[in-house]
Protein backbone atom coordinates (compact mmCIF):
# COMPACT_ATOMS: atom_id res chain seq x y z
CA UNK A 1 0.00 0.00 0.00
CA UNK A 2 1.94 3.43 -0.87
CA UNK A 3 2.13 6.27 1.59
CA UNK A 4 -0.91 8.63 0.07
CA UNK A 5 -3.23 6.16 0.18
CA UNK A 6 -2.69 5.20 3.88
CA UNK A 7 -2.47 9.04 4.50
CA UNK A 8 -5.70 9.14 3.28
CA UNK A 9 -7.29 6.16 5.08
CA UNK A 10 -5.97 7.37 8.28
CA UNK A 11 -7.19 10.78 7.63
CA UNK A 12 -10.31 9.71 7.31
CA UNK A 13 -10.54 7.62 10.47
CA UNK A 14 -9.62 10.67 12.20
CA UNK A 15 -11.91 13.05 10.48
CA UNK A 16 -14.90 9.95 11.46
CA UNK A 17 -13.63 9.45 15.20
CA UNK A 18 -13.60 13.02 15.81
CA UNK A 19 -17.50 13.72 14.53
CA UNK A 20 -18.17 10.58 16.32
CA UNK A 21 -16.29 11.92 19.42
CA UNK A 22 -16.03 15.85 20.06
CA UNK A 23 -20.09 16.40 20.09
CA UNK A 24 -19.75 14.64 23.23
CA UNK A 25 -15.48 15.80 24.39
CA UNK A 26 -17.82 19.36 24.30
CA UNK A 27 -20.41 18.74 26.29
CA UNK A 28 -18.34 17.49 28.81
CA UNK A 29 -16.02 20.67 28.58
CA UNK A 30 -18.79 23.23 29.10
CA UNK A 31 -20.32 21.18 32.22
CA UNK A 32 -17.19 22.85 34.17
CA UNK A 33 -18.19 26.38 33.10
CA UNK A 34 -19.44 28.71 35.58
CA UNK A 35 -21.57 30.63 33.51
CA UNK A 36 -25.49 30.35 33.38
CA UNK A 37 -25.30 30.51 29.43
CA UNK A 38 -24.11 27.00 28.42
CA UNK A 39 -21.75 27.89 25.10
CA UNK A 40 -20.47 31.44 26.55
CA UNK A 41 -17.43 30.31 28.86
CA UNK A 42 -16.04 32.04 31.78
CA UNK A 43 -14.39 30.03 34.12
CA UNK A 44 -14.00 26.81 35.60
CA UNK A 45 -15.96 25.67 38.35
CA UNK A 46 -18.15 22.53 40.20
CA UNK A 47 -21.32 24.84 40.40
CA UNK A 48 -23.69 22.70 38.08
CA UNK A 49 -22.35 19.60 39.79
CA UNK A 50 -23.43 21.01 42.73
CA UNK A 51 -26.85 22.32 41.28
CA UNK A 52 -27.53 18.96 40.81
CA UNK A 53 -26.97 17.91 44.19
CA UNK A 54 -29.21 19.86 45.40
CA UNK A 55 -32.05 18.93 42.76
CA UNK A 56 -34.12 16.39 44.76
CA UNK A 57 -36.63 16.05 41.74
CA UNK A 58 -33.63 14.92 39.08
CA UNK A 59 -31.89 12.30 42.23
CA UNK A 60 -35.25 11.08 42.94
CA UNK A 61 -35.38 10.02 38.94
CA UNK A 62 -32.59 8.99 39.05
CA UNK A 63 -32.86 6.43 41.95
CA UNK A 64 -36.07 5.19 39.85
CA UNK A 65 -34.35 4.67 36.52
CA UNK A 66 -31.30 2.91 38.21
CA UNK A 67 -34.70 0.49 40.30
CA UNK A 68 -36.51 0.38 37.09
CA UNK A 69 -32.76 -0.62 34.74
CA UNK A 70 -31.79 -3.10 37.59
CA UNK A 71 -35.25 -4.82 37.88
CA UNK A 72 -35.85 -4.94 33.97
CA UNK A 73 -32.99 -6.00 33.20
CA UNK A 74 -32.55 -9.12 35.07
CA UNK A 75 -36.09 -9.79 33.64
CA UNK A 76 -34.82 -9.48 30.66
CA UNK A 77 -31.34 -11.70 31.09
CA UNK A 78 -33.91 -14.57 32.53
CA UNK A 79 -36.42 -14.20 29.23
CA UNK A 80 -33.79 -13.70 27.27
CA UNK A 81 -31.77 -17.09 28.01
CA UNK A 82 -34.76 -18.82 27.87
CA UNK A 83 -36.03 -17.70 24.56
CA UNK A 84 -32.40 -18.21 23.05
CA UNK A 85 -32.84 -21.47 24.56
CA UNK A 86 -36.02 -22.11 22.96
CA UNK A 87 -35.04 -20.92 19.55
CA UNK A 88 -31.76 -22.79 19.49
CA UNK A 89 -32.04 -25.79 20.67
CA UNK A 90 -35.60 -26.99 21.73
CA UNK A 91 -36.94 -25.52 17.89
CA UNK A 92 -40.79 -24.98 18.99
CA UNK A 93 -43.21 -27.10 17.06
CA UNK A 94 -45.89 -23.90 17.06
CA UNK A 95 -45.00 -22.04 14.51
CA UNK A 96 -40.64 -21.56 14.73
CA UNK A 97 -41.58 -18.82 11.97
CA UNK A 98 -43.89 -17.16 14.41
CA UNK A 99 -42.21 -17.72 17.62
CA UNK A 100 -38.61 -16.21 16.11
CA UNK A 101 -40.57 -13.42 14.65
CA UNK A 102 -42.49 -11.93 18.27
CA UNK A 103 -38.91 -12.32 19.83
CA UNK A 104 -37.42 -9.98 17.22
CA UNK A 105 -40.16 -7.78 16.80
CA UNK A 106 -39.44 -5.37 19.68
CA UNK A 107 -35.84 -4.93 17.53
CA UNK A 108 -37.66 -3.07 14.85
CA UNK A 109 -40.58 -1.82 15.95
CA UNK A 110 -40.34 1.84 16.66
CA UNK A 111 -40.21 2.96 19.89
CA UNK A 112 -43.58 5.25 19.76
CA UNK A 113 -45.16 1.70 18.58
CA UNK A 114 -43.91 -0.38 21.47
CA UNK A 115 -44.91 2.50 23.86
CA UNK A 116 -48.50 3.08 21.91
CA UNK A 117 -48.92 -0.64 22.24
CA UNK A 118 -47.82 -1.45 26.19
CA UNK A 119 -49.88 1.45 27.27
CA UNK A 120 -53.21 0.42 25.09
CA UNK A 121 -52.68 -3.06 26.32
CA UNK A 122 -52.32 -1.58 30.34
CA UNK A 123 -55.51 0.24 29.61
CA UNK A 124 -57.34 -2.27 28.40
CA UNK A 125 -55.74 -5.35 31.06
CA UNK A 126 -57.07 -2.57 33.73
CA UNK A 127 -60.68 -1.97 32.52
CA UNK A 128 -61.21 -5.64 32.12
CA UNK A 129 -59.16 -7.65 35.04
CA UNK A 130 -58.49 -4.43 37.63
CA UNK A 131 -54.82 -5.12 36.31
CA UNK A 132 -52.82 -3.05 36.50
CA UNK A 133 -54.80 -0.87 38.83
CA UNK A 134 -52.25 2.01 38.25
CA UNK A 135 -49.57 2.70 35.76
CA UNK A 136 -46.03 3.44 36.99
CA UNK A 137 -42.94 1.91 38.31
CA UNK A 138 -43.95 -1.63 37.39
CA UNK A 139 -45.95 -1.00 34.42
CA UNK A 140 -42.21 0.70 32.87
CA UNK A 141 -40.37 -2.06 34.14
CA UNK A 142 -42.33 -4.62 32.18
CA UNK A 143 -42.51 -2.53 29.02
CA UNK A 144 -38.30 -2.07 29.17
CA UNK A 145 -38.39 -6.07 30.13
CA UNK A 146 -40.10 -6.56 27.06
CA UNK A 147 -37.57 -5.25 24.37
CA UNK A 148 -34.98 -5.79 26.58
CA UNK A 149 -35.43 -9.20 26.38
CA UNK A 150 -35.44 -9.04 22.43
CA UNK A 151 -31.82 -7.42 22.63
CA UNK A 152 -30.61 -10.11 25.10
CA UNK A 153 -32.11 -13.35 23.48
CA UNK A 154 -30.17 -12.01 20.14
CA UNK A 155 -26.89 -11.87 22.25
CA UNK A 156 -27.23 -15.01 23.87
CA UNK A 157 -28.39 -16.82 21.23
CA UNK A 158 -25.43 -16.06 19.77
CA UNK A 159 -23.30 -17.54 22.16
CA UNK A 160 -25.27 -20.29 22.24
CA UNK A 161 -25.09 -20.74 18.50
CA UNK A 162 -21.57 -21.45 18.80
CA UNK A 163 -21.65 -23.91 21.72
CA UNK A 164 -20.71 -27.59 21.25
CA UNK A 165 -24.05 -29.30 21.69
CA UNK A 166 -21.77 -33.10 22.26
CA UNK A 167 -20.85 -31.34 25.52
CA UNK A 168 -24.63 -31.43 26.96
CA UNK A 169 -24.72 -35.33 25.28
CA UNK A 170 -21.58 -36.07 27.07
CA UNK A 171 -23.30 -35.28 30.69
CA UNK A 172 -26.62 -36.75 30.06
CA UNK A 173 -25.01 -40.22 29.04
CA UNK A 174 -23.08 -39.31 32.15
CA UNK A 175 -25.98 -39.54 34.06
CA UNK A 176 -26.91 -35.72 34.56
CA UNK A 177 -30.53 -34.73 33.98
CA UNK A 178 -31.46 -32.04 32.07
CA UNK A 179 -31.56 -29.46 34.84
CA UNK A 180 -28.55 -30.30 36.18
CA UNK A 181 -26.71 -30.22 32.77
CA UNK A 182 -28.55 -26.86 31.94
CA UNK A 183 -27.02 -26.11 35.82
CA UNK A 184 -23.59 -27.21 35.51
CA UNK A 185 -22.76 -26.84 31.80
CA UNK A 186 -24.29 -24.89 30.12
CA UNK A 187 -25.02 -22.08 32.26
CA UNK A 188 -21.54 -21.14 33.20
CA UNK A 189 -20.49 -21.46 29.46
CA UNK A 190 -23.62 -18.79 28.47
CA UNK A 191 -22.36 -16.58 31.86
CA UNK A 192 -20.40 -14.10 30.01
CA UNK A 193 -23.15 -13.60 27.35
CA UNK A 194 -26.08 -13.37 29.93
CA UNK A 195 -23.68 -10.67 31.04
CA UNK A 196 -23.92 -8.71 28.03
CA UNK A 197 -27.44 -9.21 27.60
CA UNK A 198 -27.89 -7.67 31.19
CA UNK A 199 -25.62 -4.91 30.39
CA UNK A 200 -27.52 -4.02 27.16
CA UNK A 201 -30.90 -4.41 28.36
CA UNK A 202 -29.68 -2.30 31.49
CA UNK A 203 -28.40 0.73 29.51
CA UNK A 204 -31.42 0.55 27.23
CA UNK A 205 -33.86 0.88 30.28
CA UNK A 206 -31.69 3.42 31.35
CA UNK A 207 -31.68 5.62 28.13
CA UNK A 208 -35.36 4.75 27.27
CA UNK A 209 -37.61 8.20 26.69
CA UNK A 210 -40.19 7.44 24.64
CA UNK A 211 -41.96 3.78 25.74
CA UNK A 212 -41.70 5.04 29.34
CA UNK A 213 -43.40 8.30 28.34
CA UNK A 214 -46.10 6.60 27.37
CA UNK A 215 -46.37 3.93 29.96
CA UNK A 216 -45.74 5.72 32.92
CA UNK A 217 -48.45 7.37 35.61
CA UNK A 218 -48.61 9.85 37.27
CA UNK A 219 -45.64 10.39 39.92
CA UNK A 220 -43.36 7.91 38.38
CA UNK A 221 -41.04 10.15 36.13
CA UNK A 222 -37.64 8.64 35.17
CA UNK A 223 -34.09 10.26 34.66
CA UNK A 224 -34.74 10.40 30.83
CA UNK A 225 -38.23 11.67 31.06
CA UNK A 226 -37.04 13.89 33.47
CA UNK A 227 -34.09 15.54 31.71
CA UNK A 228 -36.11 15.26 28.31
CA UNK A 229 -39.02 17.95 29.37
CA UNK A 230 -35.78 19.71 30.67
CA UNK A 231 -34.16 19.84 27.30
CA UNK A 232 -36.96 20.53 25.48
CA UNK A 233 -37.10 23.96 26.94
CA UNK A 234 -33.54 24.35 25.64
CA UNK A 235 -30.20 23.54 26.95
CA UNK A 236 -28.67 24.32 30.93
CA UNK A 237 -25.89 23.53 32.50
CA UNK A 238 -27.01 21.22 34.84
CA UNK A 239 -28.09 19.03 31.96
CA UNK A 240 -24.30 18.92 30.92
CA UNK A 241 -22.85 18.16 34.50
CA UNK A 242 -25.88 15.20 34.59
CA UNK A 243 -24.61 14.38 30.97
CA UNK A 244 -21.02 14.44 31.78
CA UNK A 245 -21.88 12.22 34.77
CA UNK A 246 -23.93 9.55 33.06
CA UNK A 247 -21.22 9.12 30.44
CA UNK A 248 -18.48 8.53 33.19
CA UNK A 249 -21.05 5.82 35.07
CA UNK A 250 -21.58 3.90 31.56
CA UNK A 251 -18.42 4.24 30.73
CA UNK A 252 -17.19 2.35 34.21
CA UNK A 253 -20.03 -0.09 33.51
CA UNK A 254 -18.09 -1.06 30.60
CA UNK A 255 -14.69 -1.04 31.78
CA UNK A 256 -15.72 -3.67 34.92
CA UNK A 257 -17.32 -5.75 31.98
CA UNK A 258 -14.43 -5.92 29.63
CA UNK A 259 -11.94 -6.25 32.69
CA UNK A 260 -14.46 -9.21 33.80
CA UNK A 261 -14.16 -11.04 30.41
CA UNK A 262 -10.80 -10.34 29.93
CA UNK A 263 -10.00 -11.97 33.07
CA UNK A 264 -12.08 -15.27 32.13
CA UNK A 265 -10.06 -15.67 28.96
CA UNK A 266 -6.94 -15.37 30.42
CA UNK B 1 -33.95 -42.79 31.92
CA UNK B 2 -37.24 -42.28 31.54
CA UNK B 3 -37.12 -40.10 34.76
CA UNK B 4 -34.61 -38.17 32.69
CA UNK B 5 -36.53 -37.95 29.48
CA UNK B 6 -39.93 -36.76 31.79
CA UNK B 7 -37.74 -33.90 33.44
CA UNK B 8 -36.05 -33.13 30.09
CA UNK B 9 -39.82 -32.75 28.64
CA UNK B 10 -41.05 -30.93 31.51
CA UNK B 11 -38.23 -28.30 31.26
CA UNK B 12 -39.15 -27.91 27.50
CA UNK B 13 -42.81 -27.13 28.34
CA UNK B 14 -41.83 -24.93 31.44
CA UNK B 15 -39.34 -22.88 28.74
CA UNK B 16 -41.28 -22.77 25.92
CA UNK B 17 -44.86 -22.10 27.15
CA UNK B 18 -43.37 -19.34 29.52
CA UNK B 19 -41.94 -17.30 27.07
CA UNK B 20 -45.03 -18.00 24.65
CA UNK B 21 -47.46 -17.00 27.42
CA UNK B 22 -44.70 -13.99 27.90
CA UNK B 23 -44.34 -13.14 24.20
CA UNK B 24 -48.39 -13.43 23.40
CA UNK B 25 -49.56 -10.81 26.25
CA UNK B 26 -46.49 -8.40 26.07
CA UNK B 27 -45.86 -8.52 22.39
CA UNK B 28 -49.00 -10.06 20.34
CA UNK B 29 -51.90 -8.95 22.66
CA UNK B 30 -50.61 -5.37 22.50
CA UNK B 31 -50.03 -5.20 18.69
CA UNK B 32 -53.90 -6.82 18.10
CA UNK B 33 -55.53 -3.93 20.52
CA UNK B 34 -53.68 -1.37 18.47
CA UNK B 35 -55.30 -2.84 15.51
CA UNK B 36 -58.78 -2.97 17.11
CA UNK B 37 -58.59 0.93 18.20
CA UNK B 38 -57.48 1.59 15.07
CA UNK B 39 -61.14 0.48 13.73
CA UNK B 40 -62.81 3.01 16.62
CA UNK B 41 -63.70 6.63 17.14
CA UNK B 42 -62.48 8.74 19.61
CA UNK B 43 -64.60 10.67 22.60
CA UNK B 44 -64.49 11.86 25.78
CA UNK B 45 -64.42 9.70 28.75
CA UNK B 46 -62.66 6.78 30.33
CA UNK B 47 -61.50 5.08 28.20
CA UNK B 48 -61.36 7.71 25.54
CA UNK B 49 -62.01 5.37 22.52
CA UNK B 50 -65.49 3.42 21.89
CA UNK B 51 -65.58 -0.16 22.16
CA UNK B 52 -65.14 -2.19 18.82
CA UNK B 53 -67.85 -4.59 19.86
CA UNK B 54 -71.31 -3.53 21.91
CA UNK B 55 -73.47 -6.15 23.45
CA UNK B 56 -77.12 -5.51 22.53
CA UNK B 57 -80.04 -7.36 22.72
CA UNK B 58 -79.25 -9.95 20.27
CA UNK B 59 -77.48 -12.87 20.98
CA UNK B 60 -74.02 -11.40 18.87
CA UNK B 61 -72.51 -8.50 19.80
CA UNK B 62 -72.84 -5.69 17.56
CA UNK B 63 -69.41 -5.10 15.48
CA UNK B 64 -68.43 -1.34 15.87
CA UNK B 65 -66.01 -1.08 13.16
CA UNK B 66 -64.74 1.93 10.85
CA UNK B 67 -62.16 2.65 8.61
CA UNK B 68 -62.64 6.37 9.40
CA UNK B 69 -58.91 7.05 10.86
CA UNK B 70 -57.46 5.37 7.95
CA UNK B 71 -59.48 7.51 5.21
CA UNK B 72 -58.57 10.43 7.28
CA UNK B 73 -54.53 9.63 6.87
CA UNK B 74 -55.22 9.02 3.25
CA UNK B 75 -57.28 12.41 2.66
CA UNK B 76 -55.78 14.92 5.03
CA UNK B 77 -52.71 16.88 3.19
CA UNK B 78 -50.94 17.16 7.00
CA UNK B 79 -50.67 13.08 7.38
CA UNK B 80 -49.94 12.79 3.72
CA UNK B 81 -47.07 14.81 4.30
CA UNK B 82 -45.98 13.34 7.41
CA UNK B 83 -45.74 10.35 5.46
CA UNK B 84 -43.87 11.75 2.73
CA UNK B 85 -41.31 13.65 4.68
CA UNK B 86 -40.63 10.50 7.12
CA UNK B 87 -39.64 8.70 4.01
CA UNK B 88 -38.01 11.27 2.57
CA UNK B 89 -36.06 12.14 5.20
CA UNK B 90 -35.13 8.54 6.46
CA UNK B 91 -34.07 7.62 3.26
CA UNK B 92 -31.54 10.63 2.35
CA UNK B 93 -30.54 10.55 5.87
CA UNK B 94 -29.75 6.74 5.30
CA UNK B 95 -27.66 7.79 1.80
CA UNK B 96 -25.71 10.37 3.70
CA UNK B 97 -24.57 7.99 6.41
CA UNK B 98 -23.80 5.53 3.99
CA UNK B 99 -21.84 8.17 2.56
CA UNK B 100 -19.79 9.34 5.54
CA UNK B 101 -19.56 5.44 6.61
CA UNK B 102 -18.16 4.12 3.38
CA UNK B 103 -14.69 5.45 3.88
CA UNK B 104 -14.57 4.47 7.53
CA UNK B 105 -15.39 0.70 7.07
CA UNK B 106 -13.01 0.95 4.12
CA UNK B 107 -10.43 2.28 6.11
CA UNK B 108 -11.53 -0.17 9.06
CA UNK B 109 -11.01 -2.94 6.90
CA UNK B 110 -7.84 -2.09 5.57
CA UNK B 111 -5.86 -1.41 8.85
CA UNK B 112 -3.40 -3.95 10.18
CA UNK B 113 -5.43 -7.20 11.44
CA UNK B 114 -3.97 -6.69 14.74
CA UNK B 115 -5.56 -3.02 15.01
CA UNK B 116 -8.97 -4.09 13.71
CA UNK B 117 -10.95 -4.84 16.81
CA UNK B 118 -9.85 -1.83 18.32
CA UNK B 119 -10.78 1.08 15.51
CA UNK B 120 -14.61 -1.22 15.74
CA UNK B 121 -14.56 -0.75 19.21
CA UNK B 122 -14.28 2.91 18.85
CA UNK B 123 -16.94 3.19 16.52
CA UNK B 124 -19.46 1.23 18.60
CA UNK B 125 -18.65 2.71 21.99
CA UNK B 126 -20.54 6.10 21.56
CA UNK B 127 -23.83 3.58 21.14
CA UNK B 128 -23.66 2.88 24.94
CA UNK B 129 -23.45 6.33 25.75
CA UNK B 130 -27.33 7.66 26.06
CA UNK B 131 -29.02 8.49 22.84
CA UNK B 132 -30.69 11.28 24.61
CA UNK B 133 -27.68 12.94 25.46
CA UNK B 134 -25.70 12.21 22.00
CA UNK B 135 -28.72 14.52 20.74
CA UNK B 136 -28.51 17.11 23.30
CA UNK B 137 -24.94 17.35 22.35
CA UNK B 138 -25.98 18.44 19.10
CA UNK B 139 -28.16 20.83 20.28
CA UNK B 140 -25.82 22.76 22.14
CA UNK B 141 -23.08 22.75 19.43
CA UNK B 142 -26.17 24.29 16.60
CA UNK B 143 -27.28 26.67 19.12
CA UNK B 144 -27.67 30.24 17.87
CA UNK B 145 -24.94 31.06 20.11
CA UNK B 146 -23.37 27.19 19.80
CA UNK B 147 -19.91 26.65 19.23
CA UNK B 148 -20.01 26.24 15.39
CA UNK B 149 -21.86 29.68 15.02
CA UNK B 150 -19.67 31.42 17.67
CA UNK B 151 -16.45 29.47 15.76
CA UNK B 152 -17.68 30.84 11.90
CA UNK B 153 -18.15 34.46 13.41
CA UNK B 154 -14.93 34.20 14.71
CA UNK B 155 -13.06 33.27 11.41
CA UNK B 156 -15.10 35.94 9.69
CA UNK B 157 -16.94 33.44 7.56
CA UNK B 158 -20.61 34.63 8.80
CA UNK B 159 -21.62 37.74 10.18
CA UNK B 160 -25.21 36.50 11.75
CA UNK B 161 -25.34 33.08 13.66
CA UNK B 162 -26.76 31.07 10.59
CA UNK B 163 -30.01 29.42 11.88
CA UNK B 164 -29.03 25.58 12.41
CA UNK B 165 -31.36 23.92 15.12
CA UNK B 166 -34.85 22.87 14.09
CA UNK B 167 -33.80 22.59 10.56
CA UNK B 168 -34.66 19.81 8.33
CA UNK B 169 -30.58 19.27 8.13
CA UNK B 170 -30.27 19.34 11.87
CA UNK B 171 -32.65 15.94 11.80
CA UNK B 172 -30.27 14.77 8.55
CA UNK B 173 -26.85 15.52 10.95
CA UNK B 174 -29.00 13.99 14.29
CA UNK B 175 -29.55 10.48 11.94
CA UNK B 176 -26.27 10.49 10.32
CA UNK B 177 -24.69 10.57 13.95
CA UNK B 178 -26.68 8.32 16.04
CA UNK B 179 -27.02 5.66 13.49
CA UNK B 180 -23.55 5.65 11.87
CA UNK B 181 -22.38 2.38 13.90
CA UNK B 182 -25.39 0.27 12.23
CA UNK B 183 -24.03 1.41 8.53
CA UNK B 184 -20.31 1.04 9.47
CA UNK B 185 -20.56 -2.65 10.59
CA UNK B 186 -22.33 -4.10 8.17
CA UNK B 187 -19.86 -2.61 5.48
CA UNK B 188 -17.42 -3.55 6.83
CA UNK B 189 -18.28 -7.18 7.55
CA UNK B 190 -18.80 -7.71 3.56
CA UNK B 191 -14.88 -5.50 2.77
CA UNK B 192 -13.23 -7.60 5.67
CA UNK B 193 -13.94 -10.88 3.59
CA UNK B 194 -13.44 -9.68 0.43
CA UNK B 195 -10.68 -10.78 -1.68
CA UNK B 196 -8.16 -8.10 -2.25
CA UNK B 197 -6.10 -9.50 -4.89
CA UNK B 198 -9.11 -9.09 -7.09
CA UNK B 199 -8.33 -5.20 -6.52
CA UNK B 200 -4.47 -5.84 -7.66
CA UNK B 201 -5.71 -8.22 -10.68
CA UNK B 202 -8.03 -5.57 -11.83
CA UNK B 203 -4.64 -2.93 -11.70
CA UNK B 204 -2.81 -5.01 -13.24
CA UNK B 205 -4.95 -5.01 -16.42
CA UNK B 206 -4.99 -1.50 -16.47
CA UNK B 207 -7.90 0.02 -13.94
CA UNK B 208 -6.94 2.71 -12.25
CA UNK B 209 -7.71 3.15 -8.85
CA UNK B 210 -11.41 4.62 -9.32
CA UNK B 211 -12.00 2.59 -11.83
CA UNK B 212 -11.34 -0.68 -10.36
CA UNK B 213 -13.05 0.40 -6.85
CA UNK B 214 -16.23 1.53 -9.00
CA UNK B 215 -16.04 -1.67 -11.27
CA UNK B 216 -14.71 -4.24 -8.74
CA UNK B 217 -15.18 -3.16 -4.61
CA UNK B 218 -18.07 -1.53 -4.83
CA UNK B 219 -20.60 -4.46 -6.62
CA UNK B 220 -18.97 -7.39 -4.20
CA UNK B 221 -19.47 -4.32 -0.78
CA UNK B 222 -23.33 -4.02 -1.98
CA UNK B 223 -25.01 -6.55 0.07
CA UNK B 224 -23.03 -4.77 2.81
CA UNK B 225 -24.52 -1.27 1.74
CA UNK B 226 -27.87 -2.31 1.03
CA UNK B 227 -28.08 -3.63 4.34
CA UNK B 228 -26.51 -0.87 6.53
CA UNK B 229 -28.77 1.11 4.64
CA UNK B 230 -31.68 -0.67 5.81
CA UNK B 231 -30.59 -0.67 9.13
CA UNK B 232 -30.36 3.08 9.44
CA UNK B 233 -33.86 3.77 7.45
CA UNK B 234 -35.82 1.46 9.33
CA UNK B 235 -35.18 3.19 12.88
CA UNK B 236 -35.08 6.49 11.26
CA UNK B 237 -39.00 5.98 9.98
CA UNK B 238 -40.20 6.15 13.39
CA UNK B 239 -37.81 8.30 15.06
CA UNK B 240 -39.51 10.74 17.38
CA UNK B 241 -36.56 12.22 19.56
CA UNK B 242 -34.19 13.25 17.04
CA UNK B 243 -37.30 14.94 15.05
CA UNK B 244 -38.58 16.52 18.01
CA UNK B 245 -35.46 17.86 19.71
CA UNK B 246 -33.73 18.84 16.64
CA UNK B 247 -35.94 19.70 13.84
CA UNK B 248 -38.23 22.01 16.15
CA UNK B 249 -42.22 22.32 15.10
CA UNK B 250 -41.87 22.23 11.72
CA UNK B 251 -40.48 19.06 10.54
CA UNK B 252 -43.09 16.42 10.15
CA UNK B 253 -42.07 12.89 10.88
CA UNK B 254 -44.28 10.06 11.67
CA UNK B 255 -43.03 9.18 14.88
CA UNK B 256 -43.33 12.77 16.20
CA UNK B 257 -47.13 13.14 14.45
CA UNK B 258 -48.16 10.00 16.56
CA UNK B 259 -46.87 11.69 19.66
CA UNK B 260 -48.24 14.45 19.10
CA UNK B 261 -51.86 13.07 18.31
CA UNK B 262 -51.73 11.10 21.67
CA UNK B 263 -50.37 13.58 24.00
CA UNK B 264 -51.52 16.79 22.68
CA UNK B 265 -55.06 15.61 21.11
CA UNK B 266 -55.77 12.62 22.60
CA UNK B 267 -57.39 10.94 19.64
CA UNK B 268 -55.95 7.38 20.69
CA UNK B 269 -57.94 5.82 17.47
CA UNK B 270 -56.30 8.32 15.46
CA UNK B 271 -52.72 7.28 16.95
CA UNK B 272 -52.93 3.89 16.49
CA UNK B 273 -54.38 3.85 13.06
CA UNK B 274 -50.83 5.66 12.65
CA UNK B 275 -48.91 3.38 14.25
CA UNK B 276 -51.01 0.44 11.97
CA UNK B 277 -49.65 2.02 9.12
CA UNK B 278 -46.28 3.08 10.24
CA UNK B 279 -45.54 -0.62 11.06
CA UNK B 280 -46.50 -1.93 8.01
CA UNK B 281 -44.12 0.03 6.14
CA UNK B 282 -41.43 -1.07 8.78
CA UNK B 283 -42.37 -4.51 8.52
CA UNK B 284 -42.19 -4.45 4.74
CA UNK B 285 -38.34 -3.22 4.77
CA UNK B 286 -37.55 -5.39 7.11
CA UNK B 287 -38.74 -8.39 5.34
CA UNK B 288 -36.83 -6.76 2.89
CA UNK B 289 -33.59 -6.91 5.18
CA UNK B 290 -34.15 -9.94 6.47
CA UNK B 291 -34.43 -12.05 3.01
CA UNK B 292 -31.29 -9.88 1.93
CA UNK B 293 -29.43 -11.43 5.16
CA UNK B 294 -30.39 -15.01 4.46
CA UNK B 295 -29.39 -14.84 1.10
CA UNK B 296 -25.90 -13.36 2.18
CA UNK B 297 -25.84 -16.48 4.19
CA UNK B 298 -26.37 -18.73 1.46
CA UNK B 299 -23.88 -17.11 -0.37
CA UNK B 300 -21.20 -17.33 1.94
Amino acid sequence: MNVRRSIALISVLGFGYAFLYLPIAILIFYSFNDSRLVTVWSHASLRWYAALLDNEQMLDAAWLSLRVAAVSATLSAALGTAAAFALQRLKPFFADRGYEALVMLPLIVPEVLIGLSLLLLFVVLGNAIGWPSERGAMTITLAHATFGTAYAAVVIRARLSQLDPSLDEAAAILGATPWRTFRRVTLPLLMPAIAAGWLLSFTLSLDDVVVASFVTGPGASTLPIVVFSSVRLGVSPQINALATLMVLFVSCLILAATLMTRRKHA
Amino acid sequence: MSIVAGEGRGMRRIVLGGTAAWLALFTLAPFLIVLAISLVEARFGVPPYTPLFEWGEGLWPAFNGTIANYLTLASDPLYLEAFASSLRIAATAALITLIVAYPMAYAIARARPSARSGLLMLIILPFWTSFLIRVYAWMELLNANGLINVLLIKLGVITQPLALLNTEFAVHLGIVYSYLPFMVLPIYAVLERMDWTLLEAAEDLGAGPFRAFWRVTLPLSLPGIVAGWLLVFIPALGEFIIPDLLGGPGTLMLGRVLWTEFFSNHDWPLASALAVSLLTIVLMAAAFLYRLLQRGEAAS
